[in-house]
This record gives structure tokens, C-alpha cells and sequence, in this order.
């Protein structure tokens, strides 16, 4: 058959893109707090524990609020300049563009560190807060790639009609635009939810004492009887974005499919 | 009146729906960068700046051995990286585009994603259980007999970071490329086929200066951000594969030297820009586009 050794290769590939992710729910059911093998017994202590660390919880709390709040501001950006760009041609567009999507290359570290600075200097306590404004920074770009492409797959003539038919601008995005891009915007909520809820450095920089859960998992990587436990949340959390990301997907490509356009596949 | 009739405009309503986004980004992100290059020409203070001027800063960077070493070991691992990846990406990208079928495209691009997506910092952490002294591979092996005594040359070290961060990009490496190659007009290939070229010189003649533009996207996309990378050096780099955001995070919050930090930063982010540059430079014939 055509492309056998290619199809070999392709599976050999997922297996390492996928054998660390594979490993998470054997240690975190395995009774030993030595991550290696063999394999010593089942226990679902690990998953008892987490719920007693109050710590933890609070952390939860704190990615819970700045996910939340981080996908909305991200989503409401990501549609103001995905419309702009897809709609209106304008001058220094893509220079525009080019900044805005800059913190998609730009080493987060520097994100951190130059936020970091600026707010110091101005005297502004780090909190949740300040973690918002920079996972907000670097979901936006990630939400225009997916806006991009739900808005691009809008027929120019349905709007038109609705404005000849009598509509304002107002009402014809609310009425025709919106509902036909509307999958493409819960897919971006999701992806952006899933960026914050993952992100460590900025969150480390920029949290101060209000830790969220990445910065309490790095935490937690200095004491190795800790370990089992973090391989325990970490195959809830794994769970978690697999799910996320399949709704996003289906989310990506109905809206695709509503707008008649052709599926050109991947995120990003 | 001028002023009315250029908000109406096609032109003005598109700067006016970009603003909100565009000064977002201007005051969250381009207003501290310019910040931090300002800071890096003052005197440090402890956590404060001392508002003189000074280029003492780049001085002790470009002097101090401990800075150029760290920043040569970065480009270095991210070059590595960079290789490594995008040259096993590539047939993954090939494979999807010219093998699999249409129907069934997507579902593959969404496999390799899916890795991407799930918690970064667990992903890098496994590396270390996987790789370590009583890790999984030393022990399976040991187990099966095949070695005596656990390897020690898999962790700590520039392998480790450069496995791990392999891994993490895979993905950014893989989806230029394949939107590249899916662009391709397939009838090119026919016809360079047909004009009696093999399979394998159609696929350098054709193909892969076709594809170019998509291999030099996700070479930019995987070195840039590998370069300045915290939580892999961190975490499986040891004392021997610490890179250059391990010296700026030392110097802001260790230190609570801002300038010098600044100072790092900016040559950092520099010299890497450079050599993205070059490298873009270097294929700027793949580039042009279509005459």
C-alpha cells in the first residue's frame, strides 16, 4: 500500500506525542509514592487527598475566576478584530495585526517580566487581577485565529440584504451575524479558558499571593511524596481539557459548516 | 466634518472595531516592552530603578561570562530543538496533506493538538518521571534486564530539555507545514511526474520549495518561543541545561535588580530576533510568493 511507512511513522509519532499523557492515570492509581515500575497496587488515595488540601482548593478558586474571566475579555477582543480585519480594509492593518498577535511568538517570560515592571513602578498590588490582564494578552491572539476563520466564512450578501430589508448595523449583527458565528465564539471561550487554566509563568510573575493552580502544582514538584497526588490531578485535569477541547472542536466545525465554508482543520 | 466622514468610512469603521483590541495590546503589552528597554539604561536599586543613565548594564552582559554562556546555550538548545522538530514534523505534515483522507483530516490534526492543550506543566513534569535516575525507562529497562544500572546521561541535561520541548512544539511545528503542502496544487506534481522526473525529485523540485514558506513559519513559531523558555530548563534542565529566562527570573525576583534584568531581556530578545532575521533572509527566495 501507498504511504505504509508513512502511516508507521504517523503512529509512532502519537505514541510519543501521547506516552507521558498515557503514563498520568497509571501512577495516579498505582499505591507507591516511587513513580516508576513495576507497578505496586490499586488505590484511589491520591484522589482522596486532594479534595483535604485546602490549598489546592483555593487555587482552584483563584484559575476558576481568571479562566472565566479571561475567556470573556479574550472572546470580546478576539471578535472586535477578527470583524475589523475580515470586514474593512483600513490603513496600517497589518501592522495592527502584526502587534496584536505578537505575544503568539513573544517568550512569555518577557510578557511577565515587562508586566511585572510596569506595575511595580505604578505601585499596583499583584492579584488575580493582574493575571487577567496578561492571560488576557495572550488568549486574544488564539481567539482571532478562530474568530478569524468563523467570520471569514460569512457571505457579505446576507448583510447587505438585511440592511436593504430595513435593519440597522446594530440589529443585523445581532440577528444575522451573531447566530452564524456564534460557534466559532464558544470555541473560542473554550480555547481561551483552556490557555489561562494552563498558564504557569505569567501566573507566576504576576500573582503575587494569590496563587492559581499551575503556580501551586510548581509548587508542589519540590517534595516528591507530593507526586502521586499531582499525577492524580493531573489526569482529572487532563480529562478535563480533552473534554473542553472536544467540545470546542465540534463547536469550530459546525460553525464552519453553518456558514457553508470549507473545513481547512487544526486550531491554529 | 472631515473628521465625521472618516469615521463613516470603510476605512474608519475598521481602525474604530480594531481599536478596542489593538490598544489593549498597545498598553498591555507594547507600553511595558518599551518600559523595560527604558529600564535597561538605568541604574539598578533594590526592587526600584534609579532613574540615571547608564549602559553599565549591557556592559556586564556582554562581559560577564555567566550571561553570553547562558544566552549561547539558549540558541544553541533552541536550534537543536528547532531541528529536531520541525525534521520530524515534517513527514507527520506530508503524511496528513498527500495520505490520509480528506474526510479524515481533521480528526488527525485534532489528535496532535490534543497533547498540546492538556496541562503543560504536568506534561514537562512527566518528562522528569519518565527520564529520571528511578524513572520509567531506567526501570523498565532494568526490570527487562536489557541495562545494569540506571542511565544517567537522560536527565539534567541539554537531552532532556531538548526531548521535552520537542514535544511540547510538535504541534506548532506540524500545522504551518501542513497548511503549506495542503496549498499545493496537486497537478504540479502530475506534471513533473509526467515530465519524467521520479517520485523523489518531483518532492525536492517541486514539493518542498512549495512548501518552504510553511517549514520557515514553523521554524520561527518553534525557535522564538523555545529560546526564552522557563518551566523545561526549570524543571529537567539540571545545572548544565539552564537557559536564559532561568537568569532574568533570577535577576527580577531573586535579585530584585530590574535594570539588569531589562538589560538581559532585551539582549535576549535581540539577538534572537537576529537571527530569526537571517534565517528569513537566508530563504527569503522561498518567500516571494507566486510571480
Amino acid at each position: 500500500m501507498r504511504g505504509r511507512g508513512f502511516q508507521i511513522y504517523a503512529i509512532c509519532y502519537l505514541i510519543f506525542l501521547y506516552a507521558p499523557i498515557a503514563l498520568l492515570p497509571i501512577f495516579a492509581f498505582n499505591n507507591s509514592t516511587v513513580i516508576s515500575f513495576p507497578l505496586s497496587g490499586f488505590t484511589t488515595q491520591w484522589f482522596s487527598q486532594l479534595w483535604t488540601d485546602t490549598s489546592l482548593l483555593l487555587a482552584v478558586k483563584h484559575s476558576l475566576i481568571v479562566a472565566v474571566s479571561v475567556s470573556i475579555l479574550a472572546t470580546c477582543f478576539g471578535v472586535f478584530a477578527a470583524r475589523a480585519t475580515t470586514r474593512y480594509a483600513f490603513p496600517m492593518k497589518q501592522g495592527l495585526m502584526g502587534m496584536i498577535m505578537l505575544p503568539l511568538v513573544l517568550p512569555d517570560i518577557i510578557i511577565a517580566v515587562s508586566l511585572l515592571v510596569v506595575l511595580m513602578q505604578m505601585g499596583a498590588s499583584l492579584s488575580i487581577l493582574t493575571v487577567i490582564l496578561g492571560h488576557t494578552l495572550i488568549a486574544t491572539p488564539f481567539t482571532i485565529a478562530i474568530l478569524n476563520s468563523a467570520f471569514q466564512s460569512l457571505d457579505k450578501s446576507l448583510e447587505e440584504a438585511a440592511i436593504d430589508l430595513g435593519e440597522t448595523p446594530a440589529s443585523t449583527f445581532r440577528l444575522i451575524i451573531l447566530p452564524l458565528v456564534m460557534p466559532g465564539i464558544i470555541s473560542s471561550l473554550l480555547i481561551a479558558f483552556s490557555i489561562s487554566l494552563d498558564e504557569y509563568i505569567i501566573a507566576a510573575f504576576l500573582s503575587g499571593t494569590e496563587a492559581t493552580l499551575p503556580v501551586y502544582i510548581f509548587a508542589q514538584f519540590r517534595f516528591p511524596n507530593k507526586v502521586p497526588v499531582i499525577m492524580a490531578l493531573g489526569t482529572i485535569l487532563v480529562c478535563l481539557s480533552i473534554t473542553l477541547l472536544t467540545i470546542a472542536e465540534y463547536f469550530r466545525r459546525r460553525g464552519i459548516a453553518k456558514a457553508g465554508g470549507k473545513d481547512t482543520g487544526g486550531f491554529l | 466634518m472631515k473628521r465625521r466622514s472618516f469615521l463613516r468610512s470603510e476605512a474608519g469603521h475598521g481602525l474604530l472595531m480594531l481599536s478596542p483590541t489593538a490598544l489593549y495590546a498597545t498598553i498591555v503589552m507594547a507600553a511595558p516592552l518599551v518600559a523595560v528597554f527604558v529600564f535597561s539604561f538605568m541604574t539598578p536599586g533594590y526592587l526600584k530603578v534609579v532613574w540615571t543613565f547608564t549602559l553599565n548594564n549591557y556592559a556586564k552582559v556582554f562581559s560577564s561570562p555567566i550571561y553570553t554562556a547562558l544566552l549561547g546555550r539558549s540558541l544553541l538548545t533552541s536550534g537543536v530543538v528547532t531541528a529536531v522538530t520541525v525534521l520530524t514534523a515534517f513527514p507527520i505534515a506530508y503524511f496528513i496533506s498527500f495520505y490520509v483522507s480528506p474526510a479524515r483530516k481533521s480528526l488527525w490534526l485534532f489528535l496532535i493538538t490534543i497533547p498540546f492543550w492538556t496541562s503543560y506543566l504536568i506534561r514537562v513534569f512527566l518528562w522528569k518521571v519518565i527520564l529520571g535516575y528511578n524513572g520509567v525507562i531506567n526501570s523498565a529497562f532494568l526490570g527487562l534486564g536489557i541495562i545494569h544500572e540506571p542511565m544517567t546521561f537522560l536527565l539534567y541535561n541539554m537531552n532532556s530539555v531538548v526531548i521535552t520541548l520537542a514535544h511540547s512544539y510538535a504541534p506548532f511545528a506540524i500545522l504551518p507545514i501542513f497548511v503549506a503542502l495542503e496549498k499545493i496544487d496537486r497537478s504540479l506534481l502530475e506534471a513533473g511526474q509526467d515530465l519524467g522526473e521520479s517520485r523523489f525529485m518531483t518532492f525536492i523540485r517541486v514539493t518542498l520549495p512549495l512548501a518552504m514558506s510553511g517549514v520557515v513559519a514553523s521554524v520561527l513559531i518553534v525557535f522564538i518561543p523555545t529560546a526564552g523558555d522557563y518551566v523545561t530548563p526549570t524543571l529537567v534542565g539540571g545545572a548544565n541545561g539552564q537557559m536564559i529566562a532561568n537568569v532574568i527570573q533570577l535577576q527580577y525576583f531573586k535579585l530584585g535588580d530590574y535594570p539588569m534584568g531589562s538589560a538581559v531581556s532585551i539582549t535576549a530578545m535581540a539577538v534572537v530576533t537576529a537571527v530569526a532575521l537571517i534565517f528569513v533572509f537566508l530563504n527569503r527566495r522561498f518567500l516571494r510568493g507566486p510571480k
